[in-house]
């Protein structure tokens, strides 16, 4: 129910501050450009998807999404248990947090997908898992090593040393990273089925 | 140096698994096939939850409602150590990263890139994802509709972060 609640909170909300911003018209518009923009960004997306999948297979076939998960497993059992037994859903969910830190934002969410489809065996009538919760959650605080795209947009913005910022970026997304998952431990306690 | 390394990151990637894919004797041609071919059906059951969001997202964009909300919690960020000018930026950037782009490099121009300003609005692009879409994608993937609480403590993250990033740079640059 909570995406519901925040759909049509954003709804009511976006045609209760056009009418008083006198911006009817471009909420209207904006009816017609999302959708739209929503295939455009599915079909864009498309392409890496499928290839990235692929890759992963590659990797999977070859032994290498084995060994990758090896040095990650005893971080990656503590935060998602319930994949103990399911070796290749462990190994997506490596694969996925491996490019999430080589900051291949685009590699990282087909092969984050492959783990989300793995953990979703598990759960029923359509109910997000907490294991499903913990994989979301860390995917949506960004835990990369290099932001290539905000040292660009520095760049361009005439910084002098654009990549000054990481020891700062590390700093924060380790906090944001580490409060989301204190988070989720402690939700799942008080979130009803 | 760094430039010409990260971007050759990807091509570099694929090229040593298919190459250790064959080492080891594997089909790389058929897996690379097969797994694309499964990518395609992950990639429709994206389309109906990026439909209901985009659209969503489109018209709170258009409405304003983002500039309406600045205006109304900028005093709540002072007391929190984040410059109020800030508020545009952290109300788009779980929403969309389009438009957190866009906003970031409006507000490194206008405070100057190496401002303290500046340098908290790239931290806060670099430390944090844009939480709505992924949310929509993964659940959407998998046919989740009922996410639980992956939202709000997704969004304590995001929160988490750009408080962290006024700090992060107070931290490093004095």
């Amino acid at each position: 129910m909570t995406m519901a609640v925040i759909w049509t909170g954003m709804v009511v909300l976006a045609v209760i501050c056009g009418v008083i911003t006198g911006n009817q018209g471009q909420v209207a518009t904006a009816v017609v450009d999302g959708a739209e923009a929503a295939i455009t960004l599915a079909l864009s997306m498309g392409g890496m998807i499928c290839l990235w999948t692929g890759v992963m297979e590659i990797m999977r076939r070859s032994g290498l999404a084995d060994q990758l998960s090896k040095l990650l497993r005893p971080v990656l059992l503590r935060l998602f248990p319930s994949v103990r037994q399911d070796r290749d859903t462990l190994n997506s969910i490596s694969a996925n947090v491996s490019a999430n830190l080589l900051g291949l934002g685009n590699a990282a969410t087909p092969l984050g997908l492959e783990a989300a489809r793995g953990l979703s065996r598990q759960s029923r009538n359509g109910v997000a898992t907490d294991a499903l919760c913990m994989l979301v959650v860390c995917n949506t605080a960004s835990i990369q090593l290099i932001p290539t795209t905000v040292a660009t947009v520095r760049a361009s913005a005439g910084s002098v040393s654009p990549f000054d910022i990481l020891p700062a970026v590390w700093l924060a997304s380790s906090i944001s990273v580490g409060i989301g998952i204190t988070a989720c431990c402690i939700f799942r306690r008080i979130w009803r089925k | 140096m760094l430039n010409m390394l990260t971007s050759m990151v990807v091509p570099l990637v694929i090229c040593s698994v298919a190459a250790y894919g064959l080492y080891k004797k594997v089909d790389v041609y058929d897996a690379i096939i097969t797994g694309a071919g499964q990518g395609l059906k992950t990639m429709i059951g994206i389309v109906p939850a990026l439909i209901a969001l985009l659209t969503a997202v489109y018209m709170l964009r258009a409405s304003g409602a983002l500039e309406l909300l600045a205006d109304f919690a900028s005093p709540l960020l002072t007391l929190i150590g984040i410059p109020p000018e800030l508020m545009s930026l952290m109300l788009v950037r779980p929403i969309s990263g389009s438009a957190a782009l866009g906003v970031g490099s409006e507000i490194m121009g206008t405070f100057g890139a190496d401002s303290y300003i500046g340098r908290v609005a790239a931290v806060m692009l670099g430390s944090t994802e844009t939480t709505f879409y992924t949310v929509a994608v993964y659940f959407g993937a998998v046919g989740i509709t009922k996410t639980r609480y992956a939202i709000p403590a997704a969004l304590c993250a995001d929160f988490a972060g750009f408080i962290a990033a006024a700090w992060a740079v107070r931290i490093c640059f004095g």
